[in-house]
Order: C-alpha cells, then structure tokens, then sequence
C-alpha cells in the first residue's frame, strides 16, 4: 500500500507518523472490501450508478437548448478570490 | 527523412461537436463572452450538481463516427478521469476510457509526399486504422496575461469547462510528416462536412496532438515516443513533427537518449521543447462515472442518423469524375467543401455543362470568393444564375471576356446574368435572319469587293466581316457572320 503516493495524487501532505498510522488501516478496508471478489460475477451485467426502478425509468438526457446561467458575480461568488471577473488560483504554468 | 529510418507517428484530434449547450448542463456554448458567464452549477463543479446528457451530443457524434468510418458501439460508459489542475473544476473530466462510445474504424485518406516548393508530388489512398473516437466534457481556461500580478497568480475563465469532445485517435499508422497533415485535413473536412464540428484550428475547437517515434527500417519494437503539443494549425503540426523525425534520428545516431516526454512546438524558433518529462507522468485513476448511465445506442438510431447523412466528399468526388468526366485534380478541388460542392453540382445540371460548369466555379467563381472572403452559401450570385450564365457562354451569345466582365457585376451586386448582359449591351446577336439583312446590305454596298473577292481575292473575306461587325456595333455573333458571309460570298 503506497500511502504517500496516493496521498500525492490528491495533493494531500502527510507525515511519517500518518503514512506508519494509516498504511495497516488502508490495508484493512482493502481486504474488507475484496471479500467481495468471491462472489463469481462472470454473468453478470456490470450496473453503475446504483439506479432504483424508478431511477432507471427516468429520462436521463436533455435537449440541446439552452438555459440561465450564472451571472459572472453569482459564478465567482463562492470562490475565495475573484478577481476582474476570472478564479485567482496561484501561479501554474 | 534520412535513408534507412521510418518515423512512427499516431495522431490524436479533439473535435468540438458543434452543440449549442455544453455537453452536461444548459449553458450556451460560445466564444467571446465575458468570462465565466456561461457558468452554472454543474461545469463549476459545485457540491451535489449532477450532469444530465445532451442528446445532440449522441446526434453529432454518430454523425462524426460514421464519417470516419468507425463502429458507433451499442453501450458505453462514461468514466471519470482524475487530476488536478484549475481549470478542471471538479477535479476530474468526465470522459470515456474502456467503452468508448465508437472505436474500430477504417478510413482511406488520399496523401502525397511534398516537394521542395511543397506541392504534391503524387496522391495516393492510404489507409488509417482509427481505433476509437471517445465523447468527454472540455476543461476551462488558464489565462496567464493580461491580469495583475500574473507572476504570482493565475486566472481561470470556466465557460469553456464542459464543451462537448470527440477525441479521435489513431493505431501508429503514419511514416511522414505529411500523412499525418493529409489525414487532419481529411478529417476536419469530414466533421465540417457531416455537421458534427466547426473544426477550424484557429479558434481552437479543431486540436490535434502527434506521438512520434522513430526506428530503423525493418526494425518491428517502438523506440521511446514524443507527445507534441501546442500545434496550433496543419502546417505548424507539420513542421512540428518533421522536426522531431530528425531530432530522434540524430539523438539515436549519435547513441544519445531519445526521452519519453511531451514537446510544445515553439513557432518563434521553429523547434520542439519540452513541457513534461514521463517523471510526472499522470496516473489518472480512471473509474466509471457514477452520476451517469452507460450510453445505449440502438442500431435503429444509428441506421436514422446514416439515413440522413450527406454524401461524403470522397464519395461525391469520385461520383464527379465518373458522372461528369472531371479530372481528379478538379474533381477533389470541387469538394472542399460542402457549400462549395453542392453549388458546383446545381450548376453542372442546369447548366447540362459540367466541364465548363467546374471551370467557371474554380477559376471565376472561386477567385471572386477568395477576394471577398466569401463562402459559397454567402454569395450573392446563385448557383442558378450562374448556371444561365455558362448557357449564354456555351451558346455564343457572348464572349468570355464579356461573361467574365458580366459575372464580376453579378457577383457584386447579385443581379442576374441576362440583366446585366442587357445593361452593358452585350447580347450578341444570332438571330440568323437579322445577321442575314446585314450581310446582304454589306454586299450590296460592296459590289466592287465582291467582284475581287470572287475573282479570287481571298484575303477581302476578312473586309466583309468587319463591314458587318461595324453595321450591327459589334453585337453580331462572329461565327453565324462567318458561315453566312462565306455562303452568301460564293454568289
């Protein structure tokens, strides 16, 4: 279990006391999970999305037409920095 | 390319499907608005919005597939593709990994290789395996200029987040730079052609990257390749990769590392950089997308789109040079696009003139578009108008320069061919009987002439043309004057 990788991919910092503290407990909730592999699924049709009846009756697509959208204000709102109408993020290149 | 190597080269095409919404929510698609004002919850990617599928999406995607030859497959299923980056507002794009909503498909191209002043040498057909052409949503906008303080912030416009994609890609199929810029070509055409894209690689909705390797020939094992980004037309991805085709071959010569990295074309220096090496290579962490359904697709919906597609331009030019005895040279210039083909085919019958029909629609007709800036839809001057026009050539009633003066008026104010004829005072005149008047009051004007011309003077006929020229103002149809004079001449 390479914690410190994963933790990476999710821009996530940790110390060396939580890769020692959560490398045995990922470990478990992978191996808790995997009892599901002995369950034989070959013929069974892979379902996503956990729909109900009622979910999977539903119309799931749209037509091409537009609707309102934010006002640039309402769509920076919630962003900790706006600035001339754009997301402030730090430097990337 | 240098003897004994063969470059390996794969191409991948973004296409932007031409919707009028993005691809999971209503937000318009357009360009030039204020930043993020085509914004809604669902492409910020705010906590709890749930994407719902535009069925134009599936329309315009059939559409592209089945242009380019590939199988549209019964289900496929979203997937999330994990990364971080600003412009990717949830941390992820929704695309499509191990179901792809098309994929196994063959499409022939026509490629030639370039000579030195980059004209084709000789086109030939090839044919590219297109292993699958994919739908996913388009990340927002990093903007690095033009905003304060851009040495330490960055700045994101997210109307672009969301666009519908097709992501087309093909097996390593090309050995030439020049392969790779005629397959673009075609398939940018293709997807302007059936509706599906704008395609155009200057407002970006057209991007293309290139994976290049090079090897010995014979060789059968791929060297490391080079992603190359940044290609921002045909010809730069051109250069691009011939670039780097000589780059790999003198690093490999000279037992140099060839890395495997992604390269940025640099149009100002005219070379290739490196933006990424493999070191920081992605691990995108790919899994089903768990707020959408697999995509079905049912034979009956593809058979509708078939039904409805336009035939495709290599179809239309191969019909061309079989109905109407065009030369391929023409025959594909006809078909560069639809507009354009469907204009020359409306005026080729009416006309009853395909030959000359194709003549005026890539000399006048295509130098009068190209000075205006004009498509062929935009054009003032209809196909049928213009198809009156090569009658009254074809049947001599005016001469070319006189056509080509007519159809210069016709094509700037849209008048059409016999208006404009009248107003300058063109119309020939063949009315045989009035020609036949003339020539008899010429004659019996002439009597002396006609002795001499009688008496052997050939050189006179040339006198009575004139004569007869002068008396109808230049109005007279020379060839019903020639074969009138030389029967009335006779005596």
């Amino acid at each position: 279990m390479d914690v410190r990788k994963i933790a990476n991919l999710a821009h996530l910092e940790i110390t060396d006391d939580e890769v020692a503290l959560y490398t045995p407990q990922m470990a478990d909730i992978v191996k808790y999970v995997e009892q599901l592999n002995e369950l034989d699924t070959d013929s069974v049709e892979p379902m996503l999305g956990g729909l109900t009846v009622e979910g999977a009756s539903t119309d799931t697509m749209r037509m091409d037409e537009p609707r309102g959208s934010f006002t640039p204000e309402e769509a920076l709102g919630e962003a900790p920095s706006g600035v001339a109408g754009h997301f402030q993020v730090p430097k990337v290149l | 390319m240098k003897e004994g190597w063969e470059a390996v080269i794969g191409m991948e095409i973004h296409a932007q499907l031409a919707t009028a919404t993005k691809i999971f929510c209503g937000c318009a698609v357009e360009t030039g608005g204020e930043p993020n004002s085509n914004t809604c919850p669902v492409c910020l990617g705010l906590p709890g919005a749930l994407p719902v599928l535009n069925e134009n999406v599936i329309e315009l995607g059939a559409r592209a597939a089945l242009a380019l030859g590939l199988e549209v497959q019964g289900t496929s299923i979203f997937a999330r593709k994990n990364y971080f980056y600003p412009d990717l507002p949830k941390g992820y794009q929704i695309s499509q990994y191990d179901k792809p909503f098309s994929a196994n498909g063959t499409l022939t191209i026509m490629t030639s290789e370039r000579d030195a002043s980059g004209h084709a040498t000789e086109w030939k057909p090839m044919n590219i395996h297109i292993q699958r052409m994919h739908l996913e949503e388009d990340a927002g906008k990093n903007v690095h200029e033009g905003l304060p303080d851009v040495d330490k912030y960055s700045y994101v416009d997210l109307n672009r987040a969301g666009t519908p994609l097709g992501e087309i890609v093909t097996s390593p199929d090309f050995r030439t730079s020049w392969q790779a810029y005629d397959y673009v070509n075609h398939v940018r055409r293709a997807l302007q052609w059936v509706g599906a894209s704008d395609a155009d690689m200057e407002k970006g909705n057209l991007r293309c990257e290139a994976n290049v390797s090079v090897r010995k020939i014979g060789e059968t094992d791929f060297n490391n390749k080079v992603e190359l980004k940044n290609l921002n037309s045909v010809r730069f991805m051109q250069k691009a990769i011939e670039f780097e085709i000589e780059r790999q071959i003198a690093a490999h010569e000279a037992d140099e590392p060839v890395a495997q990295e992604t390269r940025l074309w640099d149009e100002k220096n005219n070379q290739t950089r490196v933006m990424r090496s493999k070191e920081d290579a992605h691990d995108y962490r790919y899994f089903p997308e768990p707020d959408l359904q697999p995509l079905k697709v049912t034979p009956d919906f593809v058979e509708n789109v078939k039904a409805r597609m336009p035939e495709l331009p290599d179809v239309m030019r191969d019909r061309f040079m079989e109905t109407y005895q065009l030369s391929y040279s023409d025959a594909s210039q006809l078909v560069g696009d639809r507009s354009f083909a469907e204009y020359y085919e409306t005026v080729a019958r009416i006309s009853a003139n395909p030959k000359l029909a194709a003549n005026w629609i890539l000399g006048e007709f295509t130098r009068e578009l190209n000075s205006s800036g004009k498509t062929a839809d935009e054009s003032l001057t209809t196909a049928e108008d213009l198809a009156e026009l090569v009658i009254t050539v074809e049947a001599g009633k005016i001469n070319n320069n006189q056509a080509k003066e007519v159809f210069a008026e016709m094509f700037a104010t849209g008048k059409p061919a016999a208006k404009v004829i009248e107003e300058k005072g063109f119309e020939q005149i063949s009315d045989t009987s009035a020609i036949e008047r003339i020539v008899d009051d010429v004659i019996a004007s002439s009597e002396a002439n006609v002795a001499a011309y009688r008496g052997g003077n050939d050189k006179l006929f040339g006198f009575f043309v004139g004569q007869v020229m002068k008396a109808s103002q230049g109005k007279a149809n020379p060839k019903v004057v020639n074969d009138i004079l030389r029967h009335r001449l006779v005596g």
